[in-house]
């Protein structure tokens, strides 16, 4: 079967060496629009094309791990160890988030707030109806009913629940010792379903459900959000702003290839549930590196306009100097 | 004269083709068990046969993986749709065949087949969008007010009705697998001679009658046939059970509550397993459905056989 592949992409290879240059991705499927817009872009300046398959952030780690692709893409980062074991380099490339929605009659989007703990308690089934105590005392406004909450979460295995179960794992240690965190958890109640597209669904069908998906998703579909606590003690809505506090005050590190959980930043505005989508590349293929680096520096540098319109944050400037700086250390700047 | 001489050759080369064709079958069959083996060995050696059937645990962050909540829920949703969907089928068949006056035959006949033809991702999104809310805010709370208030069987519709649940997976299935046993019994129906019936008739039996002792008797088998090849659809249904499921990894008594199938699983969480034992588990997750479906489907035609003969004496 490996071989299958394999030759099928060395024929692909071949046909496309003849008609351009051409760099192969495959990985996440968060960041598969915005690495769209840009390639279409990047192909009208400079005539390279960039063929992005979404299969999967598993399936991004497997292949570039494997060698079949010129750089995978994953949601959730590797950490220092295993990108040693697999010989690979990693960066940031994009920066998203998830958001909480729900389907409560009578309340509007933005209005209910909850915080890690609420939401904590919520997804491991210990608070069980709207009108509970304790969310009733974050939220006094708000006639909450006395229904039960019915939990919506993703049933395949992805990088918004990874960040998502990191967040509920770094702020409430009750989940981490039950649940843990990852791309596909063992959930403790409530119904899954398959993408951000059938969380939402699940969630609009259902009268007093409670779900996450990713905030390009949410906006552009007007899912009614809350609002969450951050760990600077405010409530803050889920808007370009808040994640780009979240990305200015989280300390990405390049000694540990900007390993790094965007969740519970510091920052005053922060929104708490944000996360970057990371590039990995291979480290003995130097000149493919810099080939595949050629585009992300283009898209660092003009492709910020056209994230932005897809919802997407692009990186603070202060970060992109540092994936500059790591290339150069590791020789592959371009 | 050179016809003669050119047919030989013709057969050969035709025999040869044919059994090429008829063992690539059995190669295939035969390499998808291997490949399905050796991707699954790293689980089975760590989880055992029995121990990973009966473990209901499915958790990929500690790694402990069972095949117990996608077993049950693929035996209980097939079971279910099977119960559902054959009686109403036979009902189609026997009207079809004998009731319906001549004009309907051929645009209900059609009708059913066209059913066959419907993608079942298809099935699933109407059955998201259309019937899940039809049945939490009608059906189901409906059945709990009756059926829900005898003591035992109450057990089974527990909960709050969602909609997305193993009865609405179910009724989808049923549906989708009603045109085969349908058509498949209209046309053995058919085949009963007139003679046959004419006889029956001859001798004073009602309609009813002529369909009870004479058509289903010998339409039997096709009858059976039917019903197995909807077993078999009904074991490896996917799209459709995906979205009216839940996805939820846990043995419930309840049939208002969400579950999980074996296609469902491996169609979630294939992409995104990372880990070695978790992609194993899933290999092994699709052994077992082979497996099963290979006992089932010989079962099946052990049981046929059986009547064939019983029938032929």
């Amino acid at each position: 079967m490996k071989k299958i592949t394999a030759g099928v992409i060395a024929a692909g290879l071949l046909s496309v060496a003849v008609a351009g240059e051409t760099i192969n991705g495959a990985g996440a499927t968060f960041p598969f629009p915005v690495y769209a817009a840009w390639a279409y872009k990047y192909y009208k300046e400079t005539g390279i094309k960039l063929n992005y398959q979404s299969i999967g952030s598993g399936g991004g780690v497997r292949q570039i791990k494997n060698r079949t692709v010129d750089f995978g893409a994953s949601d959730a980062p590797l950490p220092p160890e295993k990108l040693k074991e697999y010989k690979l380099y990693q960066f940031p490339a994009i920066i998203g988030g998830v958001v909480p929605v729900v389907n409560i009659p009578g309340v509007k989007s933005g209005k209910l707030k909850l915080d890690s703990k609420a939401v904590c308690y919520i997804y491991l089934g210990k608070i069980k109806y709207w009108d509970n105590e304790y969310l009733k005392k974050i939220n006094p406004e708000i006639n909450l009913p006395h229904k039960e909450i019915q939990v919506v979460h993703r049933a395949d295995g992805s990088g918004t629940t990874a960040i998502f179960t990191t967040y509920l794992s770094g702020a409430c240690p009750e989940w981490k010792e039950k649940v843990g965190s990852g791309k596909a958890v063992k959930w403790p109640v409530g119904i899954g379903g398959k993408g951000n597209e059938g969380v939402a669904n699940y969630v609009k069908r259902l009268k007093y459900s409670i779900g996450y998906v990713e905030f390009a998703y949410a906006k552009q579909n007007r899912l009614t959000h809350t609002l969450l606590k951050n760990p600077a003690g405010n409530f803050v809505e889920p808007s370009i702003e808040t994640f780009k506090a979240a990305g200015a005050t989280a300390n990405f590190d390049p000694k540990k290839d900007f390993y790094l959980w965007m969740v519970n930043a510091p920052g005053k505005k922060a929104w708490p549930i944000a996360g970057a989508s990371f590039i990995l590349e291979a480290q003995e293929k130097t000149e493919v590196n810099k080939k595949v680096n050629r585009f992300f520096k283009w898209a660092f540098e003009k492709g910020d306009k056209i994230a932005e319109r897809l919802d997407y944050v692009p990186l603070p400037d202060e970060l992109k100097q540092k994936i500059y700086q790591y290339w150069k250390e590791k020789g592959i700047h371009p | 004269m050179n016809k003669v001489k050119k047919l030989p050759l013709k057969d050969i080369f035709f025999g040869i083709i044919s059994f090429s064709a008829s063992f690539l079958v059995l190669t295939l069959i035969f390499s998808v068990i291997v490949v399905l083996y050796k991707e699954s060995s790293l689980a089975i050696h760590k989880f055992g046969i029995i121990n990973f059937i009966f473990t209901e645990e499915w958790d990929p962050v500690k790694q402990v993986f069972g095949a117990a909540a996608p077993l049950f829920g693929t035996v209980v949703i097939t079971i279910l749709s099977l119960t559902l969907a054959v009686p109403v089928a036979l009902g189609i068949a026997i009207f079809l065949s004998e009731v319906s006056p001549h004009i309907l035959k051929t645009p209900v006949g059609i009708a059913i087949e066209m059913l066959a033809a419907i993608p079942s991702i298809i099935y699933g999104m109407w059955g998201l969008f259309t019937l899940a809310p039809i049945m939490s805010e009608y059906i189901e709370p409906a059945i709990q007010k009756t059926l829900g208030q005898i003591p035992l069987i109450g057990k089974l519709f527990e909960g709050t009705p969602q909609g997305i649940d193993l009865f609405t997976a179910s009724v989808v299935l049923s549906i989708m697998i009603i045109p085969f046993i349908a058509s498949i019994s209209r046309d053995s129906l058919n085949l009963t001679p007139d003679l046959m019936k004419e006889s029956a008739y001859a001798l004073g039996a009602t309609k009813w009658d002529v369909i009870k002792d004479v058509m289903i008797p010998y339409a039997k088998l096709g009858i059976y046939g039917g019903i197995v090849l909807a077993l078999g659809r009904a074991l490896g249904e996917t799209m459709a059970v995906a979205f009216v499921l839940g996805n939820r990894h846990e043995i419930t008594t309840s049939l208002f509550d969400a579950a999980a199938t074996i296609t469902v699983t491996l169609a979630n969480e294939f992409t995104e397993a990372d880990s070695d034992i978790y992609l194993s588990s899933l290999f092994y997750l699709a052994l077992i459905l082979f497996v099963l479906s290979f006992i089932i489907l010989a079962v099946a035609k052990l049981f046929l056989l059986k009547v064939e003969r019983g029938y032929s004496r």
